[in-house]
């Protein structure tokens, strides 16, 4: 709350720089029940890097119990209580940690915080539009994150331990307290906290997609668009599509669960006694899971997606390379990702001609994910590249993308699925295309849109360091785990000392642990910089890194509405850099052609 | 004590953290900066991104090499010899991929770095370039797609007759076998049936199920063709054959299978891994609960003689009167009543 208190000091000072400003804001107003999609950002922001930072410390208590599965770590009684009696990790918690953590990073940090940040800051900038089509729903989807989070938050404390069948809760593991201790009232509150969760997505996400349709500024064709909001608009919208059918499995877990139904249990026998239920699938579930969970991914790779095309091409001081095959390869990756989800499933007995169907659907989505990548390539290639802390980011964002996604043509064929999956190979791939990527999207961001959101520069050699930490961190984590995978090594387990066959998963575990901790650490110096940076960076110009996009014509103090007099009108597209003939090495869309007669292409007239 | 070591080291961790911001925050002051990127800045960057190729690049071929010595086996079943080679011509590919992608990315990022007044090359499209390099991962992937849906129809062909048919049955947090004998039919079960002699629930009223056997490792005579058919009593489990390439989860309420034909023993395992003390293991790939990780079964792979030697020695799931009478415990009876409850409540249904 501090840093509330603290920006409010320093926004109602500019807002007497400016009388004809007639809001009276109270704090209630302004901080808590905001409707300005500025500070509803932020407030995005700054709730998901507490949820990282819980998720991410997380991590690294299972990474000590599987560096280190014999030593003994006595602080962790003493933070974790029962949960590490005598300095040992309790198995079960161990679970519940591992199932928390991807639930953090998955939705709240990856969707809820990248999403909800970014899409409510840069629409309606980047647009032109005065706020978000509907500020009251916009600030209710923060409401419905906020409760989610604390919900998820305060099933940490449950007696019995937060939900711990993994982050996909597949039944009966979760639907019977018997199976393990976190299926009773942590689960309930976990499927609370996603309900809230899923409330959020939806409310934002068509706003977002009714601001972007039918609030853009005069002469923002849909092609003159940057990619950014591209992104966001198809992520809004696979969203809309695929939450709901997440709603519906969990409310049919909690049919299960707690009014006897069958919808996922059928001829269970356990704790001594058959049960009742009768005639359900538990592959139902993983169906309807991962009808959301597939295009999930797509939710948390798009938008970092969008934040570094605009970020490379802006430091890349050059046009991104093939605007219309960026939209395109995006709007493919989007359909595919809607009938892909069968590859998560290709040994639940599913029919074989059926796991065909999805190895061929599935292989197809890297031909678009390869577009991508050479447009990148081919962005860079002869620019003039500014290495901001952001462009370093939406670099080791395109490498790590390269990295897993080729992985995955592995994973995705199903004649070698059936011996790599569930071992540490899935956990090494997706976190590097998924986790990785989306989260140096998400740095990307963070450092390049800081100056719009703060007025502030964030620390550049603090970023610096930040990166190249991070980086080495992420690749020394997650590339031995490939090989934990290839010798066997399933995922989601305790030890690997019961078992002499896993002397890969023993040795290459602590050298992965001493890079994730490495890679840990990294992140404080980033919280402390983001933190700092908001009273104690410098201030920004109005345009710090020479862009053509809508934002940076907006002064740097928040208006509410954005700009003070009338919205700009877009003449042009959002990539005029490095134009031959121009005076400068960038044009704002701002600009009109008659203005600029030395740089216009034949047919810009 | 710990705890307060513990808040210690948090507190002085921050204010490490917090010091070092001041101390960049300061030299940014003293040189009179104000957070835009300099020439500096792009060189040390650019220098480090061709240090990070470089370094990394090595890193990872030397820790590869390396890492070749916890790889599994050579493939211990037919069709897993076959996804192994498909896996290696994948992994070449990629191979190929990542270096030279990950060498452009680095690369430019150090050679194209921004110099005052310099402009980019303008380039905002290339249809013919776009179409290349559209085509070309498309051809390539087809012909993964068809080499690997090739290798999948193949696997997951119904299995001939004369498969010896056994069953895995997974529970909390232990495997247990079930040998159709010599009818190769299993005896039917039901959840409803199991009791703590019956574990399985076999139907004793089931022909098929007189000689069914019930072992608690898992042994396969080298060379033969078997088919697994999976159960689960309570939650998911994923009965996972690492060496056998071969993987297939257990559905409570569904039975799921897969064909396998193991080809090289044990003891031939043992010399090709110079490990005299190798076993081949069935493990859970499915997380399953607080023992997950300890729920595995041995499994042997034997010449056929040695497999019929231990099959003889294997118990029937219901004592038969041309056995040896079994010791009865003092609870049969108490179980018994328990089967023959459970039967009405099945005949009810």
């Amino acid at each position: 709350m501090s840093t509330h208190s603290h920006g409010h000091a320093e926004d109602s000072h500019a807002g007497h720089d400016h009388h004809d400003h007639e809001h009276h804001d109270t704090f209630w107003t302004k901080y808590v029940f905001s409707q300005d999609h500025k500070m509803i950002s932020k407030q995005f922001l700054v709730t998901a890097i507490i949820m990282a930072l819980l998720a991410m410390f997380m991590s690294l208590i299972f990474r000590l119990q599987l560096g280190w599965p014999s030593e003994k770590f006595p602080f962790l009684e003493s933070i974790l209580g029962h949960w590490g009696k005598d300095g040992k990790l309790d198995p079960n918690f161990y679970l519940a940690l591992v199932t928390i953590h991807g639930t953090i990073m998955v939705f709240f940090v990856l969707t809820g915080g990248l999403s909800g940040t970014f899409s409510n800051l840069l629409i309606p900038f980047q647009v032109g539009a005065r706020d978000m089509a509907s500020g009251f729903l916009n600030m209710l989807s923060y409401w419905f994150f906020f409760g989610s989070c604390a919900v998820m938050t305060a099933s940490l404390f449950v007696q019995a331990g937060p939900a711990s069948a993994g982050w996909t809760i597949y039944p009966p593991l979760s639907a019977l307290p018997q199976a393990i201790p976190g299926s009773g009232l942590g689960m309930t509150l976990w499927l609370v906290s996603m309900v809230l969760f899923i409330g959020s997505a939806l409310l934002g996400g068509i706003n977002y997609v009714v601001t972007i349709l039918n609030l853009r500024t005069k002469g923002m064709s849909m092609t003159r668009l940057p990619l950014t909001i591209w992104a966001f608009l198809i992520t809004a919208i696979l969203g809309i599509l695929s939450f709901p059918v997440l709603f519906a499995a969990a409310l049919l877990l909690l049919f299960d669960r707690s009014f006897g139904t069958s919808f996922y249990l059928s001829d269970i026998f356990i704790n001594g006694a058959p049960l009742a239920h009768s005639g359900g699938s538990p592959i139902l579930f993983q169906h309807l899971f991962w009808f959301l969970g597939h295009p999930e991914v797509y939710i948390v790779l798009l938008p970092a997606l969008g934040l570094a095309s605009e970020v490379i091409s802006t430091q890349s001081r050059k046009p991104i390379f093939g605007y219309k095959a960026m939209i395109g390869s995006m709007l493919v990756i989007a359909f595919l990702s809607f009938i892909v989800w069968g590859h998560h499933m290709f040994i639940t007995g599913m029919n074989p001609f059926l796991g065909s169907v999805f190895v061929f659907t599935t292989l197809l989505v890297a031909i678009p994910s390869a577009v991508k990548v050479f447009n990148y390539l081919a962005t860079l290639w002869r620019a003039n590249i500014v290495l901001s802390p952001a462009m370093l980011f939406a670099i080791g964002l395109v490498s790590f993308f390269i990295s897993g996604g080729l992985t995955g043509i592995i994973l995705g064929d199903s004649a070698l699925d059936i011996n790599i999956h569930d071992t540490y190979f899935v956990v090494a791939h997706f976190h590097i295309v998924m986790g990785s990527s989306a989260i140096f999207g998400m740095f990307a961001g963070i450092y390049h849109w800081f100056p719009r959101m703060f007025g502030r520069m964030m620390n550049k050699r603090a970023g610096y360091i930040h990166f190249w930490l991070t980086i080495v961190g992420v690749y020394g984590t997650f590339f031995p785990m490939h090989f934990i995978g290839l010798s066997g090594a399933p995922r989601r387990y305790y030890a690997y000392t019961a078992y002499e066959g896993f002397d890969a998963a023993l040795n290459i575990n602590a050298l992965v642990s001493v890079f994730a901790i490495l890679g840990g650490l990294a992140q404080l110096i980033f919280v402390f910089n983001f933190f700092y940076s908001m009273y104690r960076g410098k201030k920004a110009a109005q345009n710090p890194w020479g862009s053509t996009t809508l934002e940076w014509t907006a002064p740097v103090e928040h208006l509410h509405g954005n700009w003070p007099g009338e919205i700009p009108t877009v003449y042009r597209w959002p990539y005029d850099y490095g134009k031959p003939g121009a005076d400068e090495d960038f044009i704002q869309q701002t600009v009109p052609y008659s203005e600029t007669p030395k740089s216009n292409l034949p047919g810009e007239a | 004590m710990i705890k307060l070591l513990t808040l210690i080291v948090i507190a002085l961790a921050a204010v490490t953290i917090w010091r070092l911001m001041r101390v960049l925050e300061l030299v940014r002051d003293l040189r009179n900066e104000d957070e835009q990127i300099t020439d500096k800045d792009n060189r040390v960057n650019g220098r480090l991104m061709l240090w990070f190729l470089v370094l990394g690049m090595g890193g990872m071929t030397y820790f590869t090499i390396d890492a070749k010595k916890y790889l599994l086996p050579v493939a211990a079943s037919k069709h897993g010899a076959l996804t192994d080679s498909y896996l290696y011509i994948n992994f070449a590919l990629i191979i190929v991929v990542f270096f030279i992608t990950q060498i452009l990315l680095f690369y430019f990022a150090w050679k194209y770095q921004h110099k005052k007044g310099q402009k980019a090359f303008f380039y905002p499209v290339d249809h013919k370039l776009e179409f290349i390099w559209t085509i070309i991962p498309a051809v390539v992937l087809m012909g993964l797609i068809v080499y690997g849906l090739k290798l999948w129809i193949n696997i997951t062909a119904p299995a001939p007759k004369e498969a010896m048919v056994i069953e895995v049955y997974g529970k909390q947090f232990d495997w247990t076998a079930r040998y159709s004998g010599g009818d190769n039919t299993l005896g039917r079960s039901n959840f409803k049936l199991i009791t703590d002699d019956n574990q399985l629930g076999v139907d004793s009223l089931d022909e098929n199920g007189k000689d069914d056997k019930i072992t608690r490792e898992l042994h396969l005579p080298v060379g033969s063709k078997v088919i697994f058919k999976f159960h689960s009593r309570d939650v998911l489990h994923s009965a996972y054959f690492p060496h056998l390439r071969a993987q297939m989860n257990c559905v409570p309420g569904m039975t799921t299978e897969f064909f396998v034909e193991p080809t090289i023993t044990t003891d031939s395992m043992r010399l090709i891994t110079g490990n005299p003390k190798f076993d081949y293991v069935l493990l859970c790939n499915k997380i399953c609960g607080v023992a997950h990780y300890n729920m595995r079964m041995k499994m042997v792979i034997e010449p056929a003689d040695d497999f019929k030697k231990w099959y003889k020695t294997q118990p029937y799931v219901f004592a038969r009167p041309d056995a040896a009478p079994a010791v009865v415990p003092a609870d049969t009876v108490k179980t018994a009543q328990a089967s023959a409850q459970n039967r009405k409540i099945v005949a009810s249904k």
